[in-house]
């Protein structure tokens, strides 16, 4: 929302130039960004994203909420993968507690960041080759979809905004059938993703669209902070969740997607391929889901179970008094980072010794990884920031918070 | 799982290779060290920071060549008030470092680090709009969250979570 008057410097006898407003309103710009393009005919000479249009002020309102209250928050940062935004959170605070989740919570914990992987996944493919042009693959991937944010919806309660994950643990336990139904749902999975890519890959109108469009090299993306397949596909292999395992990620095997072109292919490669391991992941959780408690046994951070709390008098104090006065949290600071959907997810996380945090700040990737778009965009043609977008799956409301 | 008290003298932490790395270049750039929570942080002098992350970048067996954020925190009404914080992340090593630069809360400035990460301009931006704190040499320095006529810097303490009516 800065620059709305652009002020672009023309250098004298280019004034064969105009400026093209893009957005906020464009379709393709996947929520409200506005793109300042300046371009010569058709090709783009220079690009100025414009954000803002969706600051909510989200880490402000976050310091005057007690920590526990701050979990739905974070659901609305980044509406297409909030169980990773409710995991961030909570294991930065976990973090600044010293406590320890039972494994249980762990491992579900993991299972649901996976499936929530795949959701993000999915809206990205279908209105990614909506973007270029592919109209059917956008139904494919939202049948999919629906059938994990009925998973979400059966596990939390909500389809989008779960709040599911909490300081300490999950909410509660999974319902009773919950696993059997996720079991279907990743053996019919793989070949779904056989589906869309029947559909793309080998599509010569696909491929002449993304292949060799909007390139960044791996130098390039670093410097500018890309994170995620937007790193990936330019060859550098780099995965938290592998490198640096958060949650009990360790526990897992898979193989991370690596491509070296850097163009919009590759990305779309990448993250085709990150779908088939998230599901991979998801079937090794399920398989040796652990059993025991999905809460940490911390009686002053945890709420107690509605029984307990009705028939216990300690339960009931515990809980009357982390609703009312929340917990105490002790002095420090914590940077924790998990590989989201779309790139490294930050949660900086500062106590004062009180019951609010005294600062939350979210390290977005989204808007780190906006910062390419010029570089991958400038001197190239007009019809090619459409696809450079998708391929970089933006979330405004990740980049605005 | 009882926290490890936090580690502050310099001699104990002179292993960690950023803090050999920034130590070694100027003792003086170094105004403290913490290692709490398994998060090793460094307060580099409010002059230095360019210099010390251009180092950290182009540290032959343990590059930081990945600038995660930067961001800031206000500790209104003591001083120095602001506290600028930069995460690095050495992707060969697997390691992170936080740098701290402590501003006073009168015309708050310090150098930017865009020339030595170019995906640090946003963030600096961002830094600018909600803090109020100004990066010299930043290419565009102008509000980027925020609307271009707005006033005060809504991320500050002594700016109300309402906003002014």
């Amino acid at each position: 929302m800065a620059h709305l008057t652009p002020t672009p410097a023309l250098e004298p006898g280019q004034d064969k130039t105009m400026i093209l407003n893009m957005g906020p309103q464009h379709p393709s710009t996947h929520g409200v960004l506005r793109l300042l393009l300046e371009i010569d005919g058709e090709t783009v000479v220079r690009m100025m994203p414009d954000i803002g249009f969706l600051h909510t002020g989200i880490e402000k309102t976050c310091e005057a909420k007690f920590y526990h209250q701050v979990v739905p928050l974070t659901d609305r940062i980044d509406y297409l993968c909030p169980m990773t935004n409710n995991l961030c959170y909570a294991l930065a605070v976990e973090k600044l507690l010293g406590l320890e989740i039972p494994p249980k919570a762990q491992w579900l914990r993991v299972m649901l960041n996976e499936l929530t992987r795949i959701n993000s996944h999915l809206v990205w493919l279908g209105t990614h080759a909506m973007d270029i042009g592919a109209m059917t693959v956008f139904l494919y991937c939202f049948r999919e979809r629906e059938d994990v944010l009925r998973l979400f919806e059966a596990v939390s309660g909500q389809r989008m905004m779960t709040s599911y994950f909490r300081i300490g643990g999950v909410a509660l336990e999974p319902p009773l059938d919950f696993f059997d139904r996720v079991r279907k749902f990743a053996d019919a999975f793989p070949s779904k993703v056989d589906e869309y890519e029947g559909l793309l890959t080998g599509n010569p109108i696909w491929v002449m669209r993304t292949k060799g469009v909007a390139t960044i090299s791996a130098e390039d993306a670093l410097a500018l902070g890309a994170s995620g397949p937007t790193l990936r596909g330019s060859g550098v292999d780099f995965d938290l969740r592998r490198d640096m395992p958060y949650s009990g990620y360790e526990n897992f095997k898979f193989k991370v997607p690596v491509r070296q072109d850097g163009d919009v292919f590759a990305r779309y490669m990448c993250r085709v391929a990150e779908l088939r391991e998230s599901i991979g992941i998801v079937k090794q959780a399920l398989d040796g889901m652990p059993s025991g408690p999905v809460k940490a046994n911390a009686p002053k951070v945890v709420l107690p179970d509605r029984e307990k709390m009705k028939t216990e008098m300690e339960a009931l104090i515990y809980h009357f008094k982390i609703v009312t006065e929340g917990f105490a949290v002790p002095e420090g600071e914590v940077y924790q980072a998990v590989e989201s959907p779309r790139g490294e997810m930050g949660y900086y996380v500062v106590s004062d010794g009180s019951a609010k945090p005294y600062r939350v700040h979210m390290r977005s990737a989204c808007l780190a990884n906006m910062q390419t778009l010029p570089k991958m965009c400038e001197g190239r043609l007009l019809a090619d920031v459409v696809a450079a977008i998708g391929s970089i799956d933006i979330v405004l409301g990740e980049i605005d918070r | 799982m009882a926290l490890a008290p936090a580690v502050t003298d310099i001699e104990q932490l002179k292993g960690h290779p950023a803090v050999a790395r920034v130590a070694g270049w100027n003792p003086r750039a170094v105004e403290g060290v913490k290692f709490d929570r398994d998060e090793m942080t460094i307060y580099v002098e409010r002059s230095a920071i360019r210099q010390a992350s251009a180092l950290l970048r182009d540290d032959p067996t343990c590059p930081f060549n990945y600038l995660s954020d930067i961001t800031c925190v206000d500790w209104h009404p003591s001083e120095p008030r602001f506290e600028v914080i930069y995460h690095l992340l050495s992707i060969p090593n697997k390691e992170r470092v936080r740098l701290k630069v402590k501003l006073s809360g009168e015309t708050p400035a310090l150098d930017s680090i865009t020339s030595v990460w170019p995906g640090a301009n946003y963030f600096e931006r961002e830094i600018f709009d909600l803090f109020g704190i100004r990066f010299n040499g930043h290419p565009y320095l102008r509000r980027i969250l925020m609307p271009e006529n707005w006033e005060g810097h809504p991320l500050r303490k002594d700016y109300p979570v309402e906003g002014y009516r």
